[in-house]
């Protein structure tokens, strides 16, 4: 009886789910929220940038204010990338190759910059390095200078960029557990010898993953380098605080020229980023990234 | 001795290297997170209770903080029923261009905060593409508190999407399939079946994107128009009194938002207990 009763049901058809409306209206709300809230501000920034045409584009890259400002961004960022890569392999190795008390704790530091606003951050190296701050004095006597000037806007890129390497290999690396590793050490291969040739290869992409994502933050961060640039130009300026002095000066213009190839630098990093979770999604771990 | 007392403290391994990597860990922790984040304390307390007590509840203060939350609670709840509603559509439906919309959801992690607020405020000002229409409606959208909850919505759009979209991948068709034979109408056995089983994740994205929307400084000032008492968030305010050299003023704001930091990370654990308890995963 019940072969009879369900027979008629077409392979495809389903039991449940919506009607053919109802999913067309589901997916146009969908496309109309991403519109305006994703789309929109993309194709925005690459329209105000050529609003004016090629030469006016050129001309604001050009600008030696914007060099120096693109220049300053790439020379923090490959101090402040390289650092988090070997903190974050540190942290990695030992996080997911061990078990010790107080893991979970260490786990929670280490993503807690995720949690803290930039402009804290930025307001907290101010209170320590800063002309009031507490070591501020020592820093002016010794004629030092690390808040409004570039060793405040490398370590601030720091912190904000901390967790990004760690919280990708930190999954993958307690997924592959130990017995590559201790098979090797067994062998007779050195410490270092094993780190280099079993376990870093196993944890390469995930580990190209997180620098991806961490040199994307580091090129693009604004509120902590903000507050702790002091944002002289020329000097203290990285691309987004840049834009920021043009937009304020009213040459949108030049503001979205700069802009653009920051987004730019996020299109290539989303295509690197879906490339990498497609190719290797087994390697990548599945967990929320943010 | 101390033999034993370290084998306490850890389970003991073959592999080497782990007071090198635990060493290198926590020192860089400490320099760059916990000594910095343990001034900002210091500091704030250093001020005295009375002081303490005047800049908190400050009217200029309190119309910031009520902004930042306001509209950060505002924009994670558009974002958790979008957030949903994207998730859903990515995860259970065909449709062309589906590919490209699930690449293009990480798109506010990828776009650096000041980028998206030009571009914002670009579009949502009254002579911008989408502000004129607004414009013609007789309402303002940038430069005032709405602007700050599009700025807002942008920046945590993701954090809702990422943590349904496995769950719900995951999630068995022939319960929902059940219900259907049982005789639950569609809507029921969404709100029964469906949305419960989510639930977790849900609220686990929700409280990601609300942690990040309070403590957002970029994408915001640009489009707020930072009138104070109307438009002016809290990280705003203190940018403001450090360039006022009131480093108390900016040191107690600083406190108090990085106790709701903590909160939120407290909050986010009891969350995922949660789902870990009711689900087994999450």
């Amino acid at each position: 009886m019940s072969d009879i009763t369900f027979a008629p049901r077409a392979p495809d058809q389903e039991i449940s789910g919506e009607s053919l409306l109802t999913r067309l209206v589901l997916i146009a709300c969908a496309l109309v929220f991403l519109g305006l809230f994703l789309f929109l501000p993309l194709i925005s920034v690459f329209a105000e940038a050529f609003k004016r045409g090629w030469e006016a584009y050129l001309a604001a890259l050009a600008d030696p204010d914007a060099a120096s400002a693109i220049w300053l961004t790439l020379y923090v960022a490959a101090i402040a990338v390289p650092f988090n890569i070997i903190v974050g392999v540190a942290a990695a190795w030992a996080v997911a190759k061990f078990e010790f008390k107080g893991k979970s704790l260490l786990v929670s530091l280490i993503d807690l910059p995720f949690s803290v606003s930039p402009v804290v951050a930025g307001l907290s190296y101010m209170l320590l390095f800063g002309a009031q701050g507490y070591f501020g004095p020592w820093l002016k006597a010794h004629d030092l200078a690390i808040v409004f000037a570039v060793p405040g806007i490398v370590i601030a890129t720091i912190f904000v960029t901390f967790p990004f390497v760690a919280r990708e290999l930190i999954p993958h690396m307690q997924a592959l557990g130990t017995d590559d590793e201790e098979a090797a050490l067994t062998l007779g291969a050195s410490a270092w010898r094993t780190f280099f040739t079993i376990t870093l290869p196993n944890v390469k992409w995930s580990l190209l993953y997180g620098v991806l994502l961490c040199n994307a933050r580091a090129m693009g961060e604004f509120g902590a380098v903000a507050v702790v640039s002091g944002k002289i130009r020329g000097v203290t300026t990285t691309i987004p605080t840049q834009i920021e002095i043009l937009y304020n000066e009213y040459n949108g213009a030049a503001a979205f020229a700069l802009a653009s190839l920051l987004a730019a630098l996020a299109l290539v990093t989303l295509v690197l980023k879906t490339f990498l979770e497609w190719r290797y999604a087994d390697a990548i771990a599945a967990s929320t990234h943010r | 001795m101390s033999l034993a007392a370290s084998t306490r403290w850890r389970q003991p391994s073959i592999l080497p290297g782990f007071g090198l990597a635990f060493g290198t860990t926590l020192t860089a922790l400490c320099l760059i997170v916990l000594i910095p984040l343990t001034a900002l304390m210091l500091r704030a307390a250093g001020a005295g209770w009375a002081d303490i007590v005047a800049i908190a509840s400050s009217p200029r203060t309190l119309a910031a903080l009520r902004l930042s939350f306001g509209a950060a609670l505002i924009a994670a709840l558009v974002n958790t029923v979008f957030g949903l509603l994207i998730a859903w559509i990515l995860v259970r439906y065909e449709f062309p261009g589906r590919r490209l919309i699930d690449a293009a959801v990480d798109l506010p992690f990828a776009l650096p905060t000041a980028v998206a607020g030009i571009s914002l405020s670009a579009i949502y000002a009254p002579n911008g593409w989408v502000g004129s229409f607004a414009n013609q409606l007789g309402f303002q959208i940038a430069y005032t508190p709405l602007g700050v909850m599009v700025a807002l919505i942008f920046i945590g759009l993701p954090f809702v999407v990422r943590s349904v979209q496995p769950v719900l991948a995951e999630s068995e068709r022939s319960i929902e399939e059940a219900a259907a034979l049982l005789g639950a109408s569609r809507l029921r056995t969404v709100f029964r079946v469906i949305l419960p089983a989510v639930a977790p994740a849900v609220l686990t994205g929700f409280v990601l994107a609300f942690a990040r929307a309070v403590g957002e400084y970029g994408s915001v000032i640009f489009i707020a128009g930072n009138i104070p008492m109307v438009s002016e968030i809290a990280p705003l305010l203190i940018v403001i009194k450090l360039e006022q050299f009131d480093y108390a003023g900016a040191a107690v704001i600083g406190m108090m938002m990085l106790i709701v930091s903590f909160v939120m990370i407290l909050v986010l654990n009891l969350v995922q207990a949660w789902g870990r308890e009711r689900l087994g995963h999450v």
